[in-house]
C-alpha cells in the first residue's frame, strides 16, 4: 500500500508544481501591470517591480483627469460594440448549430466548412480592403462598421463550439418531454435548454473576448471617439506633458479593461461547469 | 385503462424502407403485451408510433375506439419507459418523477404532488435517492426512476422499450418481478418491447413475434411454444432452439437423418406427398431412455444415435448428435439463422437429457422423442404443416382467462387492505 500512496503523493506535488509554475507564467504580466498603474510618473522609468510610492493618480488620470475624454468614451465604445457583436453571434450561432445537429440537410458540412473557411484569413489581409469599403459606403468610425467584422471573428468560433456541444445533448428527452404531456415549446424550454445553457454561456465568454481584445479593426476602423474601443484607445494615451511617458495611464486603463472579463468568469463559472448532460441517457 | 388498436400499420422510414408493415394487433383493456424479435425488426419504431413519436405512414391507430393517428403524444396520455431511460439530468430524482405532474398546469396541488411521487417512490425503493440527480445513480436505480416517471401518472397506458436491457441478471430477474407485480395491481394496459425470452414468456398476457417489420403471429407464450404459426415463431421462441431436421414422410414412417420413427396420423396426412419437410423437434422433446419413466415410454418412439459431445450445466444437460444436412434445405435453414440473428446452423441435433443421465460423447446411446409434439414444417414457405389453430386459441383462452382472474384477485386483495 505504501508505494501507491507514495505514488499519488508525487504525482498530487508534480501537479502542484506545474500549476504554479503555470499560474505565474501568466499571471506575472497582468501584476506587472498592475503595480506599474501604481506608479508615479517619474518612477516609471525605474525598472522595479513594485512601485516606490503607491498612487491613484494613473486612475485619475484616465477617469477624471487628462485622459477622461479619450478613455470614457473608448470604454463605452468597447462595451457597446462587443456587447452587441456577441449577443448577435450567440443568436445567430445557436440558431445555426441547433438546425446542425438537429436536422439532416443538404449543405450542412458547406456551412460548417465555410464558417472554418471565414475564419482562415487573416485580419491584417481583410482590414485594407474593408477600410476602403467602409468609407465609401460611410460606415467607417461607426459602431456598426465594427460590429460587422467582429461577427466575422465571434461567429465562426460559436458555430462550431456549439454545434460540438449541441451534438452532445440528448435530443431523446424532448420525445421524453413531449411524452410526459409537454408541447413541442415546452419541451424545448424545460428538457432541452437547462442542457444547453451552459454550452451558449462559454461560447458568449469567449465571444465577448475575441471581440472585447481586438486591436487590429479597432485602430484601423476607426479615427474619432465615436467608434474608438480601448484596446485602440490605448494607442493615443499622451502623458500629462509631452514629456512624461504615457505608461501609467495606459496600465491603469489596461487594468481597468481586464476587470469585466474577470467578473464575467467569476459570475458565470457555475454556468459553465461541463458534464451536466451525464446521467440523461444510459451507458 | 384503455384499449388500444392497431390496425394495418405502416412505417416507411424517407428512405422508403418499410420499418413496419401491415402490422394488426388488438390490445385489451388492462392486457400485457409483448413485443419481440430480433434487432431492426420494427419494435420500437411500433411504439414509437403508438405514443406518437413516429408518423403513421398507413393504417389506424385506435386508443378506446377514438383515432388517434394525428394526435399529439401529450394528449394522447400514454407514458413510457424509453430503451436508455431518458431522465433529465438537470433534475433530481424527486423533481424527474414530478415533471409529468408539473407540467398538468392546475391539476395537481403542491402537496398532490409531494404525496404522489412519495407514494411511487415508495414503491420503486427510491425514498433515499429522491434528492440526488440521475447522473449519480446506478443503472437500476436510474431504470426504477425511468419506471416512476412512467407510472406516477396513471396514464392510459404503459409502453416500455427494453427497459431492462442494460442490467445484470441477477437486477433484471428482480426488476421482471417487479414491474409483473405492478402491472397486475393496476391493471394497466402494457405494451412492452424486449428480445430477452424470459421476459417476454413470463411477463407476457400475449406476445407478438416481428420479423423485418412484419407480425409472424400474436399468442398467449404456450400457444406460441405449442403452435407456433411457422418456421420463424418456432426458431424464435424456446431457447435452446428448436431442431429443424429434413425429413420425408413414407409409409407413416418419418425417416430422418438419425432414424425412422412412426408418426401420429395427422402428422402423416400433412407430410404425405411432400418431397422434403423439415421436422421441428425441441431439445427437450427428447429423453435419454435409460433416465426415462415407464409412463411415458408409450408416447414416444425410440432412437439410435452416436453421440458427439455433451454439456453438463447442473441442473440441465445438452447432448449433441451430428448428421447429414441434405443439400435441398440448406439454403432455407441458413436464411433462418440469418433472420433470427444466430450464428451459422450446424447439422446438429441438440438434445436435452436429464443431469442424472450418464450418456457421454463417443457413446451410442437410445434416445426417446415424444413424437406427439413434432411439428412439420414446408421448407418452401416456413408455414407450419400440423399448426392446429383450435389447440392454440384454447391455450391462449385460457392465458386469458388466469389473466382476468389474477387481476380480480389483485383487485379483491387492494380492497380487502383498504378497508383494514
Ligand atoms: N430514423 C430512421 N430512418 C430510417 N430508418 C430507420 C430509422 N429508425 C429506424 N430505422 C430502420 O427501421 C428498422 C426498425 O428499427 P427499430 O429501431 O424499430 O428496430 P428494433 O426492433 O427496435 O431493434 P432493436 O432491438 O435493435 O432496438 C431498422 O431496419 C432501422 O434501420
Ligand atoms: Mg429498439
Amino acid at each position: 500500500m505504501a508505494a501507491p500512496g507514495g505514488n499519488t503523493t508525487k504525482i498530487k506535488v508534480g501537479w502542484a508544481v506545474l500549476f504554479v509554475v503555470t499560474l505565474v507564467y501568466a499571471l506575472f504580466p497582468v501584476f506587472s501591470i498592475l503595480m506599474t498603474s501604481f506608479k508615479t510618473p517619474g518612477d516609471l522609468a525605474s525598472n522595479t517591480l513594485l512601485p516606490a510610492s503607491f498612487t491613484w493618480q494613473n486612475y485619475e488620470e484616465i477617469f477624471v483627469g487628462g485622459a477622461q475624454t479619450l478613455f470614457l468614451s473608448a470604454l463605452v465604445n468597447s462595451i457597446g460594440i462587443t456587447l452587441i457583436a456577441t449577443a448577435i453571434a450567440v443568436v445567430l450561432a445557436t440558431l445555426c448549430a441547433y438546425a446542425v445537429a438537429r436536422f439532416d440537410f443538404p449543405g450542412k458540412k458547406v456551412i460548417l466548412a465555410s464558417a472554418l473557411a471565414v475564419s482562415i484569413f487573416p485580419v491584417i489581409s481583410v482590414v485594407t480592403p474593408l477600410f476602403n469599403l467602409w468609407r465609401t459606403i460611410g460606415l467607417y468610425d461607426t459602431w456598426i462598421g465594427l460590429i460587422i467584422p467582429y461577427l466575422s471573428l465571434t461567429l465562426p468560433l460559436s458555430i462550431w463550439t456549439l454545434s460540438a456541444f449541441f451534438r452532445q445533448i440528448p435530443w431523446e428527452l424532448e420525445a421524453a418531454a413531449q411524452v410526459d404531456g409537454a408541447t413541442q415549446w415546452q419541451a424545448f424550454r424545460k428538457a432541452i435548454v437547462p442542457l444547453a445553457a451552459p454550452g451558449v454561456f462559454t461560447t458568449a465568454i469567449l465571444a465577448f473576448f475575441i471581440a472585447w481584445n481586438d486591436f487590429v479593426y479597432g485602430i484601423s476602423l476607426t479615427s474619432t471617439e465615436a467608434a474608438r474601443p480601448v484596446p485602440a484607445a490605448l494607442a493615443f494615451f499622451t502623458g500629462a506633458s509631452q514629456f512624461e511617458e504615457p505608461a501609467g495611464a495606459i496600465s491603469a486603463a489596461a487594468i481597468v479593461v481586464t476587470v469585466p472579463v474577470v467578473i464575467l468568469v467569476v459570475l458565470f463559472q457555475r454556468q459553465i461547469v461541463s458534464g451536466l448532460t451525464q446521467g440523461a441517457v444510459k451507458g | 385503462m384503455a384499449s388500444i388498436e392497431l390496425k394495418n400499420l405502416v412505417k416507411k422510414y424517407a428512405d422508403g424502407y418499410p420499418a413496419v408493415n401491415d402490422v394488426s394487433i388488438d390490445i385489451e383493456d388492462g392486457e400485457f403485451v409483448i413485443l419481440v424479435g430480433p434487432s431492426g425488426c420494427g419494435k420500437s419504431t411500433l411504439l414509437r408510433m403508438i405514443v406518437g413519436l413516429e408518423d403513421i405512414t398507413e393504417g389506424d391507430l385506435l386508443i378506446d375506439g377514438e383515432r388517434v393517428n394525428d394526435v399529439a403524444p401529450r394528449q394522447r396520455d400514454l407514458s413510457m419507459v424509453f430503451q436508455n431511460y431518458a431522465l433529465y439530468p438537470h433534475l433530481t430524482v424527486f423533481e424527474n418523477i414530478a415533471f409529468p405532474l408539473r407540467l398538468q398546469k392546475g391539476r395537481f396541488s403542491k402537496k398532490e404532488v409531494t404525496d404522489k411521487v412519495n407514494g411511487v417512490s415508495e414503491m420503486l425503493e427510491l425514498n433515499e435517492h429522491l434528492k440526488r440527480r440521475p447522473g449519480n445513480l446506478s443503472g437500476g436505480q436510474r431504470q426504477r426512476v425511468a419506471m416512476g416517471r412512467a407510472i406516477v401518472r396513471e396514464a392510459k397506458a404503459f409502453l416500455f422499450d427494453e427497459p431492462l436491457s442494460n442490467l445484470d441478471a441477477k437486477l433484471r430477474g428482480q426488476m421482471r418481478t417487479q414491474i409483473s407485480q405492478l402491472q397486475r395491481r393496476l391493471g394497466t394496459t402494457s405494451v412492452y418491447v424486449t428480445h430477452d425470452q424470459v421476459e417476454a414468456m413470463t411477463l407476457g398476457d400475449r406476445v407478438a413475434v416481428l420479423k423485418k417489420g412484419e407480425l409472424q403471429q400474436i399468442a398467449s407464450p404456450r400457444e406460441l411454444y405449442e403452435q407456433p404459426a411457422n418456421l420463424f415463431v418456432a426458431g424464435f421462441i424456446g431457447a435452446p432452439s428448436m431442431n429443424f431436421l429434413p425429413c420425408t414422410v413414407t409409409d407413416g414412417r418419418l425417416s430422418t437423418p438419425v432414424g425412422d420413427f412412426d408418426i401420429p396420423e395427422g402428422h402423416q396426412r400433412a407430410g404425405e406427398g411432400k418431397d422434403i419437410v423439415l421436422a421441428g423437434i425441441r431439445p427437450e422433446f427428447f429423453e435419454d431412455a435409460e433416465t426415462l419413466e415407464g409412463s411415458k415410454r408409450d408416447r414416444g418412439s425410440l432412437l439410435e444415435v452416436e453421440i458427439s459431445h455433451t454439456e453438463w450445466l447442473g441442473n440441465e444437460q445438452y447432448v449433441y448428435v451430428h448428421y447429414e444436412m441434405d443439400k435441398r434445405v440448406e439454403d432455407t435453414l441458413q436464411s433462418l439463422a440469418e433472420d433470427m440473428d444466430a450464428d451459422e446452423t450446424r447439422p446438429e441435433l441438440v438434445i436435452s437429457v436429464s443431469p442424472e443421465s450418464k450418456l457421454r460423447g463417443g457413446d451410442r446411446a437410445t434416445i426417446w422423442v415424444d413424437v406427439s409434439r413434432i411439428h412439420l414444417f414446408d421448407p418452401a414457405t416456413g408455414e407450419n404443416l400440423t399448426h392446429d389453430p383450435e389447440a392454440g386459441a384454447e391455450l391462449t383462452r385460457r392465458a386469458a382467462d388466469e389473466r382476468r382472474r389474477d387481476a380480480e384477485r389483485a383487485k379483491e386483495r387492494t380492497e380487502a387492505a383498504a378497508q383494514s
